[in-house]
């Protein structure tokens, strides 16, 4: 088993690598001079020579490089321009709030997904099986601002059980003190029940949207997987022993089953990320996507930067762990290893 | 002598063309539907412009917010223009975009992957390695990161969205290429003295590129996904310019206070051109690689 992890870990280490070249180079790649840039619209040529020589332009791309290397190692991905404030600390104080709604929302997603997915296997060209397909056709085509708007105007507008879609907490409430940074954890923590409800309030349109565009994938996929599973030798000899079909299901096939869907899940990562971005747009959620959102449109490239950066070692890593996880599940893939 | 039997006149292609598409859309009506719809968007394509009622840009302030009714069909905006006419309008930009994305993708992923796949060595390594890279990433983040590094422009989300669509072409290009390679046809040409260069275009690249139509027309509804993703968070495409996304960020404020309409049309308008690709892209691949049917 630590042999797969230590195998694991050093196919991750050139993805890294790629991911920090890819992003240098995003900053080389801006328009015009990146120094006149930095340096602000009325700066003199004296100034930008000053930016220059202080950002390290004038040195060799190598030897800059270099320079960010190093920065990245000690945590340093720049200052906003806007805010004024260093980029690293602020992604890590809106981290928890898009990790809070990505993780509830891809929770909420699984629990869906999974059932019906069984559901539509077990009794192909059913009702359900169909209900599967459309739902898995529609999510795709869905875009996920689309349906965070609708959303809205269902459950805010028109039926008022939501509050507004304005962040993380309504305005009469104060935020749990810091412990994990997710509000659901912290308000239980500090023993406020009410607070608790108010964050969920503000938390489930914003993760039932994520939910319904991660959907497709994962009932697609648990339904191609179990009807080869349940197609399989061992399926059909615990059936003819005698088994219950729960049993059967359960046991034998759900778990069988849930191998490639774990696979899925690193691509249906890929995809919420990005919804992610879109959805705190939708919904004025304080994470680190509508950070980057902001910046972007303030031309502000360094918080951007260090957005990009994030996103891809989260994402990294996140397909590290899914791999070692299907390791500890699966003894096949240790035997490999 | 007897004569040599005459030989039945071979049908024009364009004829065969219509039989078997006739054929295909006979065997599935969803795919004719999705085709039907996809000859909708054209048209509204091109003639868009010329056949609104009214002009997309031009504001009547005595008529904003205006919900859907007889003369407004899709209700008008908080300037008063006409949503319908935008919509309609807004359908060159959004397939412009889509395509022009997918046709680049198209030359950088297709080219890259079959010289990858026929070669080997040095070049199936740095393809490879660069698709690995782009992979590295949420797609759409990385997207956002292009765009910003760029500037931004509408060309420069056509890039983007290119860009992150690489790893898939290049993969499936070099995946048919590779299996390729040691065929008998390409021996035979090999054989007869055609170099690496001649055979790669015009044995290897013809059989891989029915393959790699079908995944154009796949992600051509995931291109107009991404771009207008883009656009809704404010990149490329500027107000007042009519575009699907730009519509429904828009539109969205209005939401909140019930004028449903502004954010809906567009909205809806999005969601079914990229349903109808999605249809059309799974009707293609049933057609090339019956297999691979769902």
């Amino acid at each position: 088993m630590l042999s797969l992890i230590l195998k694991r870990l050093a196919m991750a280490i050139p993805s890294l690598i790629g991911v920090v070249i890819v992003t240098f180079l995003l900053t080389r790649a801006l328009p015009g001079d990146p120094a006149a840039y930095f340096a602000g619209p009325a700066a003199t040529p004296q100034a930008i020579q000053e930016v220059r020589v202080k950002l390290g332009l004038d040195k060799p791309l190598i030897e800059q490089f270099g320079h960010y290397v190093v920065d990245l190692v000690h945590g340093n991905l720049g200052t906003s321009l806007t805010t004024g404030q260093p980029v690293a600390t602020e992604l890590k104080n809106r981290l928890p709030a898009s990790a809070e709604l990505t993780l509830l929302g891809l929770l909420v997603s699984i629990v869906i997904a999974v059932p019906l997915g069984i559901l539509a296997a077990t009794k192909p060209n059913s009702l359900i099986d169909h209900s599967c397909r459309v739902i898995a056709t529609l999510g795709v085509s869905l875009p996920v601002f689309f349906t965070g708007l609708i959303l809205v105007y269902v459950f805010y507008y028109l039926l008022g059980w939501a509050p507004a879609p304005l962040g993380r907490l309504d305005v009469f409430f104060t935020d749990p003190p810091h412990i994990t940074g997710f509000f659901l954890i912290d308000s239980l923590l500090a023993g406020q029940p009410d607070l608790f409800m108010a964050a969920l309030k503000q938390l489930f349109l914003p993760a039932l949207t994520l939910a319904i565009f991660s959907l497709a994938p994962i009932a697609r996929m648990t339904r191609a997987s179990m009807l080869s599973v349940l197609s399989s030798d061992f399926v059909r000899t615990a059936r003819a022993s005698g088994l219950s079909t729960y049993t059967i299901i359960i046991t034998y096939a759900f778990r069988n089953a849930m191998l490639p869907v774990i696979t899925t899940l690193g691509m249906v990562f890929s995809f919420l990320l990005g919804a992610n971005v879109l959805v705190e747009k939708v919904f004025a959620w304080p994470g680190i996507g509508s950070y980057a959102v902001e910046a972007l449109l303030a031309s502000d490239f360094a918080p951007v930067q260090g957005f990009v950066l994030t996103m891809a070692v989260m994402y990294v890593m996140l397909n590290l762990s899914i791999d070692i996880l299907y390791g500890l599940i699966d003894p096949r893939v240790r035997l490999e290893a | 002598m007897t004569d040599i039997a005459v030989t039945p006149p071979r049908e024009s292609a364009l004829a065969a063309l219509i039989k078997h598409s006739r054929y295909v859309i006979g065997e599935n009506p969803v795919t004719g539907f999705a085709f039907a719809l996809f000859i909708l968007i054209v048209l509204a394509a091109i003639l868009g412009p010329h056949i609104v009622p009214y002009d997309p840009l031009a504001s009547d302030t005595s008529e904003s917010l205006k919900p859907p009714n007889i003369h407004h069909w899709f209700g008008t905006d908080q300037l008063g223009r006409d949503i319908f006419s935008r919509v309609v309008v807004a359908t060159r930009l959004d397939f412009f975009i889509a395509i022009a994305s997918v046709a680049l993708v198209f030359l950088m992923g297709g080219l890259a992957g079959v010289a990858a796949g026929f070669f080997g060595g040095w070049t199936d390594r740095i393809v490879g390695r660069i698709a690995d890279t782009i992979m590295a990433f949420p797609l759409f983040v990385l997207a956002m990161g292009i765009v910003a590094a760029l500037g931004n422009t509408v060309q420069n989300i056509i890039i983007a969205t290119a860009i992150v669509n690489f790893p898939l072409y290049a993969r499936i290009a070099r995946a048919e290429a590779n299996i390729r390679r040691e065929a008998g046809f390409v021996e035979a040409a090999r054989l007869s003295g055609n170099s690496d260069w001649r055979i790669l275009s015009f044995q290897i690249l013809p059989n891989v590129f029915p393959i790699l139509v079908v995944q154009m027309s796949l992600t051509m509804g995931y291109a107009i996904l991404n771009a207008a993703g883009l656009s809704f968070i404010g990149l490329g495409v500027r107000p007042p310019t009519p575009e699907w996304g730009i519509m429904v960020a828009e539109g969205a404020t209005f939401m909140v206070s019930g004028e449903w309409w502004n954010a809906f049309f567009p909205g809806t308008a999005l969601m079914v051109a990229v349903f109808c690709f999605n249809l059309l892209g799974d009707g293609l691949r049933d057609m090339v690689d019956p297999r691979r049917r769902t």
